[in-house]
C-alpha cells in the first residue's frame, strides 16, 4: 500500500496543480508533495516486505538507494523551484509544475516496478514527462534542445523495449513471468544468443537516458537549455533510476552466466564515455553544458565501477549518491549565477563570488566536490573504484581513468576559476537578482550531504549501500 | 498451416510497405502507408495466439485505432497547420534508400536466422520483417529532415518492435501492452505539439535549422 501510495501522491498532485488557477500559488504544491513523498518513502526504504499489486511492485534493495536519492533530491529542488519561479512570473507555469510532479511519479515508479516490461513503461512515460520541462523558456533554442531530447530519447528508449523482449524471449520456455525475481530464478535457463543481443539493446537503450557517449549528444543541448533545477532532477534523477534499469538487467546477466561479458561491454562503455567527456570539457565556454558533460563522466564512473564488479558494485552505488547531490548542488548555483548575469558563457560571467556570493562559493566547492577532491563523498567513492580497478589487476583501466579524471579536473577548473573570481565585467549585463533565501538554502543544503557523505556515510544509507550490494554480488 | 501462410503473407506487405515508405515522395502517402502498416500489425496477434481471449481483442482493437486512425489523424493535423511543402525532402536520394532498405531486409533475413527460435516460431517470418522495420525506422528517421517525417520514422521504428512482441504475446501482460500504446500516444501527442512551436518559431519544419546548439 505503502508503494501505491509513493506514486499516486506526485501523480494525484499533478492533477491538482494542473486545475489551480493561480500562477503564484501553483509553485507551493511541489515543497507539500515532496515532503509528503519524502516521509512515505523514509517509512518504505527500512520495511522489509513493501510489495503491492501481486509483486509487480516492490522496492529490492538497489532500488531503495534510489528512492532515497531521488526523494532527497526532489525535496531540495522542490524548495528551490518555489523561488526561481518567482523570478520567472512572466512565463505560466501551469505545466511546468505538474510535470515536475509527473517527473517525481513515473520516476518512483521506475523504482519500484518489478515486472520488465511496466519499467520500461515508466521509464518512457518519464521522458515523456520531462520533455516540456525542458521547453520551459520557449526560446527557439530550448525547442531544438527538446526536439533532440525526445527524438534520441525515444529511439533509446525504443531499443531498451526490443532488448526487454529480447530478454523476455531468452527466458521462454513453460513460464512466462517477467518479474525480475522469477527471471533471476530462471536465468541459469536462458537462451545464452538472445540474452547477449538483449544485453546489447538494453545496454544502449538504458545508455542513452544515462547518456553514455556516443548516445549522449541530446545531454548538452537538453540540460544547456533547461531550466537549472531541471537539470539537477535530470542529471541526479533520471539518469539515476536509468542506471538503477540496467543494474537489474545486469543482475540477470550475471545470474546466467553472462556477467564477465555484459562487464567488459560495460567498462568498455564507461571508459569511452568519461574520454569523450573530458576532451569536449577542456576549453567548454558554456557553464551548463560542461555540467552536461560532467554528468556524462560520471555516468560513466558509474557503469565502469558496476562492470568492475566486486567491491565497484557497492562503490558505484555509493557514488550514485554523491553524484546525485554533488549534481544538485552545480545546477542549482549555475542556475543562481545564470540569472544574476544574464548569461552562461564564461566571456560575460566573471566576478560571480562578489555578485552571488553563497552561489559563487557552492558553485566552487561544488566543482572540487565532483573532481572529486577531499573532503567530499565522490572522493570516496572514486577512490573505491579505482582500487578496484587496480585490486582486479585492471591496470590499463585504473590508469586510464586517473588520467581522465586529471584532464576533467584541469578543463573545468579553468572554467570554474574564470567565473567566480576577479571582478564582474562593467559592461555586462546587470540584472537584479541576488542571492536568497529559497534559491541558496537548497543547493547549501545538497552540499552539506555531500560533505556528509565524504566524512562519514550514516551508519542506515551504509547499510542500505550493503544490502544492495550483497544483493547484486549473489545470485539466487 | 493456412494460418501460417497468411501471417507470412501479412508480414510480407509489411516488407513491401516498408519499401514503399522509403521510396514515396509524399507526405500523406507516408502517413497512410504507416496507417496501414499499423493496422495489418494489430489484426496479426490475434492470428497468431493459440488462446484467444477478450483481452487480446482489446488489444487488437486498441492498437488498430490509435495506430489506424487516431495517430494517422494527429499527424495530418500537424501537416495541415504547418502548410508546409507535401514533399518528403530526403538527405539521401529515394533510390538509394530504398536500396539500403532492400539491403537491409537481407540482412535481417541472415541475422535472424542465426537466432535460434522455439519450434512453434519457425515457420514464421515475423523476426526478420520485424529487423527490417526497425531498420526502415531508422533510415526514415536519419535519412529525411522534416520533422514530422522524423516522426513517422518513429512511429515505424515502434512498429518494427511491435511485430517482435507478437512472438511474446502469451507472456506480455496486458497491462504492459497497454502501457506500451498509451506511452505511443503520448510520444506522439507531445510530438506533435513540438512540431507545432517548432514551425512557429523557425517558420519551417526543416530539422537542418535546428542546429544552433553544437560546440
Amino acid at each position: 500500500m505503502l508503494l501505491i501510495a509513493l506514486i499516486a501522491l506526485p501523480v494525484l498532485a499533478s492533477g491538482l496543480a494542473f486545475a489551480l488557477p493561480s500562477d503564484r500559488e501553483r509553485p507551493y504544491v511541489l515543497p507539500a508533495v515532496a515532503v509528503g513523498h519524502l516521509a512515505l518513502a523514509l517509512a518504505a526504504i527500512p520495511a522489509a516486505d513493501s510489495s503491492a499489486l501481486g509483486g509487480w511492485l516492490a522496492l529490492d534493495p538497489p532500488g531503495r538507494v534510489v528512492l532515497l536519492l531521488l526523494s532527497v533530491l526532489f525535496a531540495i529542488c522542490a524548495v528551490y523551484a518555489v523561488g526561481y519561479l518567482r523570478y520567472r512570473q512572466e512565463l505560466s507555469n501551469r505545466v511546468f509544475v505538474p510535470c515536475l510532479l509527473l517527473f517525481l511519479g513515473m520516476t518512483t515508479l521506475v523504482v519500484c516496478s518489478q515486472h520488465l516490461g511496466l519499467m520500461w513503461v515508466a521509464v518512457e512515460a518519464s521522458t515523456l514527462a520531462t520533455a516540456p520541462l525542458i521547453y520551459f523558456n520557449r526560446t527557439p533554442r530550448s525547442i531544438e534542445a527538446t526536439w533532440k531530447y525526445l527524438l534520441v530519447g525515444s529511439v533509446g528508449i525504443a531499443l531498451a523495449l526490443l532488448g526487454s523482449l529480447f530478454l523476455a524471449y531468452a527466458s521462454l520456455g513453460g513460464e512466462s513471468s517477467l518479474l525480475f525475481g522469477d527471471l533471476l530464478g530462471r536465468a541459469e535457463r536462458m537462451n545464452r544468443s538472445w540474452l547477449q543481443v538483449a544485453f546489447v539493446l538494453l545496454l544502449v537503450g538504458y545508455g542513452t537516458k544515462m547518456g553514455l557517449a556516443p548516445m549522449h549528444t541530446w545531454k548538452p543541448d537538453a540540460y544547456g537549455e533547461a531550466p537549472g533545477v531541471v537539470g539537477a532532477l535530470l542529471a541526479g534523477g533520471l539518469t539515476s533510476c536509468a542506471f538503477l534499469a540496467l543494474v537489474r538487467v545486469l543482475h540477470i546477466c550475471r545470474a546466467a552466466g553472462e556477467g564477465e561479458y555484459a562487464g567488459r561491454l560495460m567498462v568498455f562503455f564507461g571508459l569511452f564515455s568519461i574520454a569523450v567527456a573530458a576532451v569536449f570539457m577542456v576549453g567548454q565556454r558554456d557553464f551548463k553544458r560542461m555540467l552536461a558533460y560532467s554528468s556524462i563522466e560520471h555516468m560513466g564512473i558509474l557503469v565502469l565501477g558496476m562492470g568492475l564488479g566486486g567491491l565497484g558494485i557497492f562503490a558505484s552505488l555509493l557514488h550514485m549518491l554523491n553524484n546525485g547531490l554533488t549534481k544538485g548542488v552545480l545546477f542549482l548555483s549555475a542556475a543562481n549565477i545564470h540569472r544574476a548575469f544574464d548569461s552562461k558563457s564564461i566571456d560575460d560571467v566573471q566576478g560571480a563570488m562578489r555578485r552571488v556570493p553563497l552561489s559563487g562559493t557552492l558553485f566552487l566547492l561544488g566543482f572540487f566536490a565532483i573532481t572529486g577532491s577531499p573532503p567530499f563523498g565522490p572522493f570516496v567513492s572514486e577512490f573505491l573504484i579505482l582500487s578496484r580497478a587496480f585490486a582486479a589487476d585492471r591496470f590499463v583501466v585504473g590508469g586510464s581513468v586517473l588520467l581522465l579524471l586529471l584532464v576533467v579536473f584541469t578543463g573545468m577548473g579553468r572554467t570554474v576559476l574564470v567565473m567566480v573570481q576577479g571582478l564582474p565585467s562593467a559592461g555586462g549585463a546587470r540584472t537584479s537578482y541576488r542571492d536568497g533565501l529559497l534559491t541558496g538554502l537548497p543547493a547549501l543544503l545538497s552540499l552539506a550531504l555531500v560533505l556528509l557523505l565524504g566524512l562519514h556515510v550514516p551508519a542506515p544509507v551504509e547499510a542500505l549501500l550493503r544490502d544492495a550490494a550483497r544483493f547484486l554480488e549473489t545470485s539466487p | 498451416m493456412l494460418r501460417i501462410s497468411i501471417i507470412n503473407l501479412l508480414l510480407v506487405g509489411v516488407l513491401l510497405l516498408n519499401l514503399f515508405m522509403l521510396g514515396t515522395s509524399r507526405i500523406r502517402a507516408l502517413i497512410q502507408a504507416a496507417a496501414l502498416q499499423g493496422v495489418v500489425l494489430g489484426v496479426i496477434p490475434l492470428l497468431i495466439g493459440t488462446h484467444r481471449d477478450w483481452n487480446a481483442g482489446l488489444i487488437a482493437i486498441a492498437t488498430v485505432v490509435l495506430k489506424g486512425s487516431v495517430i494517422p489523424t494527429m499527424l495530418y493535423r500537424a501537416l495541415r497547420e504547418a502548410q508546409i511543402k507535401r514533399e518528403v525532402e530526403p538527405l539521401i536520394g529515394f533510390v538509394p534508400t530504398m536500396l539500403l532498405g532492400a539491403l537491409g531486409t537481407l540482412l535481417s533475413v541472415a541475422f535472424a536466422s542465426g537466432l535460434p527460435l522455439e519450434p512453434e516460431h519457425r515457420e514464421l517470418l515475423i523476426v526478420p520483417a520485424s529487423f527490417s522495420t526497425v531498420l526502415t525506422g531508422f533510415l526514415l528517421l536519419t535519412t529525411r529532415i522534416k520533422a514530422i517525417t522524423q516522426a513517422i520514422g518513429y512511429l515505424v521504428l515502434e512498429n518494427g518492435i511491435f511485430i517482435f512482441g507478437m512472438l511474446l504475446v502469451e507472456a506480455m501482460p496486458f497491462l504492459v501492452e497497454i502501457g506500451v500504446l498509451l506511452d505511443l500516444f503520448v510520444g506522439i501527442f507531445v510530438v506533435s505539439i513540438i512540431i507545432h512551436h517548432i514551425n512557429r518559431e523557425f517558420a519551417s519544419l526543416d530539422t537542418r535549422r535546428l542546429s544552433s546548439l553544437k560546440e
